[in-house]
């Protein structure tokens, strides 16, 4: 009998096994109420994995909701501002959803599976948002979460390790494509996704079959220098491509307390993913009159100069303040100084000149460096092996 | 029309930098390779069908970020890949291991002695107190201590204050640091052989110098002073080899309009009036430039590919006199497979870092011992890497490629030239070191390059073969690099210049040379600059 309770204590994930005993640096964080690694030996050396060869990444606690029904696709249309008509079977599409005042909720991946069988993969929780909105149409959603694993497997030598797995044919997949495969008598499904930029699966099984697929990844991934990693080298590869952070570069609308801190597609630079030729989502009145009237921010990708991080920076437009840093990384492949910015319109234009306030401290003392930067026009790391098809070997 | 506006000698990583600033600033530039191919010492090569090997230079560190991020390497296809640690074999069967994490650092450390780990903070800090006095003068041209220019003085001033700011002790430790041994100045901390032997290694790689010679304490230094991303003295390697550098480089040249001529064999730089006029070449073709810039060393700038009579007397005295004495060798392996060695579990990060099998000082410094009588090390200084664990691209899937920088090895054997029976010795030493460890390594080799003095003078042109052309000793450093009263890149004659790793800030894949000298020469031609400052030291 022991003397406390543990009812507090954090979930594990159904490769926790594994992951335990390849976490060197005993350096756990807590992802969605699951004791996830930060780091599994060096956070910098996880990183060049996903970069130069194959890292892999435990994101079982990513929330799934499956949607199924003969309104499955008419109910999404209603739920996400993109057209999911365009989502063929076995295809993925990247979304995001917005409250009715057009503030986004959440983004995430919308997974077809079959004419009226859809898979939303998202950060937030989305329970009761997704029930609300299945009022009047004909769908059931069931909350999957917990009864599938999954692992991103990323990096230029990501194909070729599944291959060996026995996803046979799989540089034919195309970006955002789907493969059912099974894995020792269970199914094993992989997209072509990711949150790296670069060549990279994500690749779901039943939890029973999780530690044996573990296994046999970095088993088979030996000559192929596969490795573990953890969210800090996850991070750094997501700014790098330029991939947006819930709770991070936008507040979940749901969750906002304070007036003017939430944040509209257009806002975030999403705009491309709302489609106003369907008749009815969620947000969309709200977002026709924003695109009339005018975004109160513009999402700017900086490149700042220098190479200190411009972590929670203040935006400088001559001496006027007009904006804030979100995300900042010094990016180790791109090799540039790279930050995430909402900016007060009308400024953060491409091209637009401005000046990052940048605070850091060496031995207590701090110092303040005015250090100029550039809107850019697109992520920083591009990597040609991302839109491949068939993939490379490495 | 071989007419350029100007024209670098050698397509090695400082000669492809400097025409890229000067092509960006707008110039006709031609860099002349008198290989088939392109780099120089920073190349990859196909030397064994399936294995890629990075045959000169090994890994990258020192390669300046600045000038990586202004001429776009990554976007032309360079990818720096870190790698973590490294290791040292001793004798008894167990290892002293370099961990990147500083916690599990001090836990090895602490294995072999609680108070070295507890003392390599203090070596730490007062080893980057030395790094942050030099590193800000990277990406500068030295300040000429003998000029009353305005910019000469300031620059002076500022490297006087920087050094007068440490206060008296500080200062008294860095004299000392600046003129000290490797050996002595580690014994100071440490009392580990195998772990003073692991660091030591860093302060001879490239120098004819023993743990014990004085100066030595400045190359352990200039090997720390790198960085990837921001890690000081964090080592990394260019995905693809080392010819991936020269690549990105050469693409980013082209970019602006360079022009990359390979097969040119520079015979004299043309001079007339007193002024550079141009290039010939071994076979008679002639390039015509009014600015001439050599990556070449400087002995075979000053005493090869120009013609005495251009040049004053003292020019060529210092130039023969400069110290440029080949002490390293290097083998290129592809194996069958992964070596084991032995202690290690072969799953252990470090195999993937830099690997020694010298576990003390003193064998480094018999190792020193057989240079002097004329000889290759019978027990050499290995620092051994496997590209292959990182860089996928490097050999087949399961197999492996081996760098073994191999020291010592002199220029010239007991004063004759080296033959291929020595050669052959010289192998034998370094394979039969790696199989004293490695049971399974012999059986492994399906391939071997053996490099002495004699094929890297032969086929990258680097004098007597040293690695840095010529040695970072002090009294060829900074001001004196590659001689006083020439350390700003140009040359006695006008319109020729300088930008090798023999001038400031010297060797190891910085490009620092190369894009100091364009950003000189871009002044005398009253351009407006496009070199980069350094980033600001913190």
């Amino acid at each position: 009998m022991s003397y406390v309770s543990r009812d507090t204590m954090l979930l594990t994930t159904p490769f926790h096994s594994r992951v335990e005993a390849m976490c060197d640096l005993n350096d756990w964080g807590n992802w969605m109420g699951y004791t996830t690694p930060n780091a599994y030996f060096d956070v910098e050396l996880e990183y060049f994995a996903v970069r130069s060869t194959t890292g892999v990444f435990d994101l079982s606690p990513m929330n799934k909701y499956r949607v199924t029904g003969p309104d499955a696709q008419r109910y999404l249309d209603r739920l996400i501002t993109r057209d999911v008509s365009k989502i063929g079977v076995d295809r993925v599409g990247y979304a995001i959803w917005c409250d009715d005042n057009g503030q986004v909720m959440d983004d995430g991946t919308i997974f077809r599976l079959g004419e009226q069988d859809y898979r939303i993969c998202s950060y937030q929780r989305a329970d009761d948002w997704f029930a609300w909105n299945t009022l009047g149409f004909d769908v059931t959603i069931e909350n999957e979460s917990e009864s599938i694993a999954g692992l991103a497997v990323q990096g230029p030598t990501s194909c070729t390790v599944l291959t060996l797995l026995g996803c046979t044919d799989l540089n034919q997949l195309k970006p955002f494509g789907i493969a059912h495969y099974s894995f020792e008598g269970r199914p094993l499904m992989v997209s072509r996704t990711g949150f790296t930029g670069d060549l990279g699966y994500e690749v779901w099984v039943p939890p029973e079959s999780a530690e044996a697929l573990w296994d046999q990844l970095f088993e088979l991934g030996r000559d192929y220098l596969i490795k573990p990693i953890g969210s800090y080298a996850l991070e750094l590869a997501r700014i790098e491509a330029g991939f947006l952070q819930a709770n991070v570069d936008f507040m979940p609308a749901e969750e906002v307390v304070r007036v003017g801190r939430t944040r509209s597609p257009f806002e975030l630079g999403l705009g491309w993913l709302v489609d106003f030729k369907k008749p009815l989502f969620n947000g969309r009145s709200a977002l026709l009159k924003e695109q009339q009237q005018g975004s109160r921010y513009r999402f700017a990708m900086l490149d700042v100069e220098g190479n200190k991080p411009a972590e929670h920076s203040f935006i400088l437009k001559g001496d006027k303040q007009v904006g804030t840093v979100t995300s900042a990384a010094w990016c180790p492949t791109a090799k540039a100084n790279i930050a995430y910015a909402q900016i007060e319109m009308p400024h953060g234009a491409v091209g637009d000149e401005l000046v990052a306030e940048i605070y850091y401290q060496r031995e207590l003392h701090w110092t303040r460096l005015l250090a100029p930067c550039k809107v850019i026009d697109a992520p920083i790391f591009k990597s040609p092996k991302r839109w491949q098809t068939p993939a490379p070997p490495h | 029309m071989n007419q350029y506006d100007a024209i670098v000698i050698g397509a090695g990583h400082n000669g492809l930098t400097n025409g890229a600033y000067l092509a960006k600033a707008g110039l006709k530039v031609a860099v002349l390779e008198r290989n088939p191919y392109i780099g120089g010492a920073t190349v990859s090569r196909e030397l064994h069908k399936g294995w890629w090997y990075s045959n000169c230079s090994y890994v990258s560190s020192l390669l300046r970020p600045e000038i990586t991020r202004d001429l776009e390497l990554p976007r032309h296809g360079l990818q720096v890949v870190s790698f973590g640690g490294g290791a040292t074999f001793t004798r008894n069967g167990d290892y002293f291991g370099n961990y990147s994490d500083h916690d599990r650092h001090y836990r090895e450390m602490a294995r072999h002695s609680k108070r070295d780990a507890n003392a390599y903070d203090r070596y730490a800090a007062d080893t980057s107190l030395q790094t942050k006095l030099i590193r800000p003068y990277l990406m500068r041209t030295p300040p000429d201590p003998t000029s009353m220019r305005p910019r000469d003085l300031r620059d002076l001033l500022e490297f006087a204050r920087s050094f007068m700011d440490l206060g008296e002790e500080k200062l008294l430790d860095t004299i000392k640091f600046w003129t000290a041994s490797v050996g002595d100045y580690l014994n100071e901390y440490f009392e580990t052989d195998a772990i003073k032997a692991h660091m030591a290694g860093s302060g001879i790689i490239g120098t004819a110098l023993g743990v014990y010679s004085p100066g030595t304490a400045y190359v352990l230094l200039h090997h720390y002073m790198g960085d990837v991303d921001g890690n000081v003295g964090a080592w990394g390697f260019a995905r693809g080899g080392m010819g991936a550098i020269a690549d990105a480089l050469s693409k980013a040249f082209q970019s602006y309009g360079g022009e990359v001529i390979c097969d040119a064999n520079v015979d004299e730089i043309i001079v007339k009036n007193g002024r550079a006029a141009g290039v010939a070449l071994k076979d008679g073709t002639e390039y015509k430039a009014p600015i001439v810039v050599s990556n070449l060393d400087p002995k075979r700038t000053f005493l090869d590919i120009t013609n005495p009579s251009d040049l004053p007397k003292d020019v060529l005295k210092k130039a023969r006199n400069f110290k440029i004495r080949g002490s390293s060798g290097k083998l290129n392996i592809a194996l069958d497979g992964l070596p084991v060695f032995h202690g290690l579990d072969p799953r252990n990060r470090l195999m993937a870092g830099d690997l020694h099998f010298s576990d003390s000082l003193e064998r480094q410094e018999r190792a020193y011992d057989d240079w002097k009588a004329g000889t290759w090390s019978k027990d050499p200084y290995l620092d051994m890497m496997i590209p292959s664990l990182t860089d996928p691209t490097m050999a087949p899937p399961g197999k492996h490629m081996m760098s073994v920088f191999v020291q010592y090895a002199p220029p010239k054997v007991e004063g004759r030239e080296w033959t291929d029976e020595d050669k052959d010795g010289f192998e034998k030493s370094v394979i039969d070191q790696i199989s004293n460890y490695s049971p399974n390594f012999r059986d492994l080799i399906l391939h071997c390059e053996t490099r002495t003095p004699r094929e890297i003078e032969a086929e990258v042109g680097l004098t007597e073969g040293n690695i840095f052309m010529g040695e970072l000793t002090f009294d060829q450093l900074l001001f004196n690099r590659p001689f006083p009263g020439y350390a700003q890149y140009r040359s006695p004659i006008k319109g020729m210049y300088m930008c090798s790793s023999g001038t400031h800030p010297g060797g190891g894949v910085m490009a620092a040379p190369g894009a100091n000298a364009a950003r000189e020469i871009l002044a005398d031609l009253k351009k407006p600059n496009t070199v980069p400052g350094g980033y600001a030291d913190d």
